[in-house]
């Protein structure tokens, strides 16, 4: 992967397809198109699941469907028990010597599908070592359904179903650390990637993708329509996760953790809430308390990873 | 399951042909148009990569244009350009021939 060019990627063939529904400037089919280009390598074939969301419901519009590779959709809460299923009917065949084929097995779901209502059928499948990839493309609320909060959905943001007013400031509760539920799994390769820093993401899936059993990764998808700014700014607003540290880009190797971005200066979680719509009723005397409480809960966790980096560094020596 | 299928109580799934969303026109969505500068533009492929739409055509390595059937106008390439080699265009305003662009 590292001795691929950019120019030597645009030759592979694309195996998701334009004319798909996502909203203009959605980080969605970004995130797929380069997961899938990382995945095929190395005469590597892919198969995927998706549980019911956004990328769902716009890249496979009946009768149609935008993956040129096979992709199984059931339910919302069931992806990770689909693609389990699939990988193991592949190592009969394997073992029957009715297939030679080496496919990777790639399971998709939004925050939704993977925060919420599929976290047991993701958490089964991760115990049971399944050879595959998990990926959460993260938008942060169930967005294709209209904005409702999510398990994802950080603190003070606003959704229809966790509204901003005179009373209420929006979602109350914070962000589930997904990310460190599944790291508790034990499991070979865990980590958190974007698709602004792409060489990272797909460095990220070909190494879950060669790794033997469970892998994850969660990658951070902003939505211009739910986090309410302009679709030209979807990388811009990566970005600036990655600068504030609201998304640390790390990865967790057999327990060992490795920070993969440290911006040279963090900044403040000001700049990112006051760079989305979703956040814009923060800034009002009665909610300053929160946005002091967003800063703190995000430099808790940079902290945290921070911590058991240095940890993994010394017990290596 | 057979048997329910049979008897027309159980719906089989639906299988849709692969890639065939490729068939559908997005254009229609856009309302700003990008225009690439390709005397400008350094083909380092950036806008290709972080296209939500598979929108930009390359050939030999080349950026060569935009697919405005599938382009939904979202600006993406323009402001991730590193050397604004593209402008987002009101595409009501537009030639056909700018289009090419
Ligand atoms: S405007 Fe958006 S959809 Fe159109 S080519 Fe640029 S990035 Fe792709
Ligand atoms: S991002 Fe700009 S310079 Fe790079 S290929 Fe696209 S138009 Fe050319």
């Amino acid at each position: 992967m590292a001795t691929t060019s950019l120019k030597q990627l645009c030759e592979m063939p694309d195996l998701l397809s334009g004319g798909h529904a996502a909203c203009p400037g959605c980080a969605g089919p970004v995130a797929i198109r380069q997961i899938l280009l990382a995945a095929q390598q190395d005469d590597t074939y892919v198969v995927a699941s998706i549980s019911t969301g956004c990328m769902e419901v716009s890249t496979t519009v009946y009768p149609n469907s935008a993956w040129r590779i096979p992709l199984f959709h059931s339910a919302f809460e069931n992806s990770a028990a689909t693609i389990s299923g699939a990988e193991t009917a592949y190592r009969s065949l394997k073992k029957q010597g009715k297939i030679d084929k080496k496919i990777a097995f790639i399971a998709f779901g939004g925050d939704g599908g993977t925060y919420d209502i599929g976290l047991q059928s993701l958490s089964g499948a991760l115990e049971r070592g399944h050879n595959f990839t998990y990926v959460c493309y993260d938008n942060e609320a169930y967005m294709n359904t209209g904005i409702q909060r999510s398990g994802s959905t950080p603190k003070g943001a606003f959704t229809t179903t966790a509204p901003a007013g005179k009373v209420e400031p929006g979602k109350r509760q914070r962000k589930k650390n997904l990310t460190a539920i599944v790291a508790a799994h034990d499991i070979p390769y865990v980590a958190q990637a974007s698709p602004h820093r792409a060489r990272d993401l797909m460095n990220k899936v070909q190494k879950a993708v060669a790794t033997e059993g469970a892998c994850f990764i969660n990658v951070l998808s902003p939505c211009p329509r739910g986090w309410r700014y302009a679709p030209d700014q979807t990388f811009q607003i990566a970005k600036l996760a990655a600068d504030t540290c609201v998304w640390p880009l790390y990865e967790i190797e057999d327990g060992k953790l490795t920070i993969n971005y440290k911006p040279r200066e963090k900044k403040p979680m000001l700049d990112w809430l006051k760079s989305q719509g979703r956040f814009r009723h923060l800034f009002t005397p009665q909610n300053e308390h929160l946005v002091e409480e967003i800063q703190q809960d995000v430099d808790r966790e940079w902290q945290r990873l921070l911590t058991l980096e240095a940890m993994g560094k010394e017990t290596a020596q | 399951m057979a048997e329910l299928l049979k008897k027309g109580q159980m719906k089989p799934g639906a299988v849709a042909e692969a890639g065939s969303m490729a068939r559908l026109n997005t254009g229609t969505w856009r309302t700003y148009c990008p225009v690439s500068d390709l005397e400008k533009c350094n083909h380092c492929m950036i806008c290709w990569l972080m296209c939500p739409e598979s929108a930009v055509q390359v050939e030999d390595g080349k950026k060569v244009g935009t697919n405005l059937q599938y382009c939904k106008g979202c600006g993406i390439c323009a402001t991730e350009c590193p050397v604004d080699a593209i402008e987002m265009k009101l595409e009501s305003e537009m030639s056909e021939d700018e289009k090419k662009g």
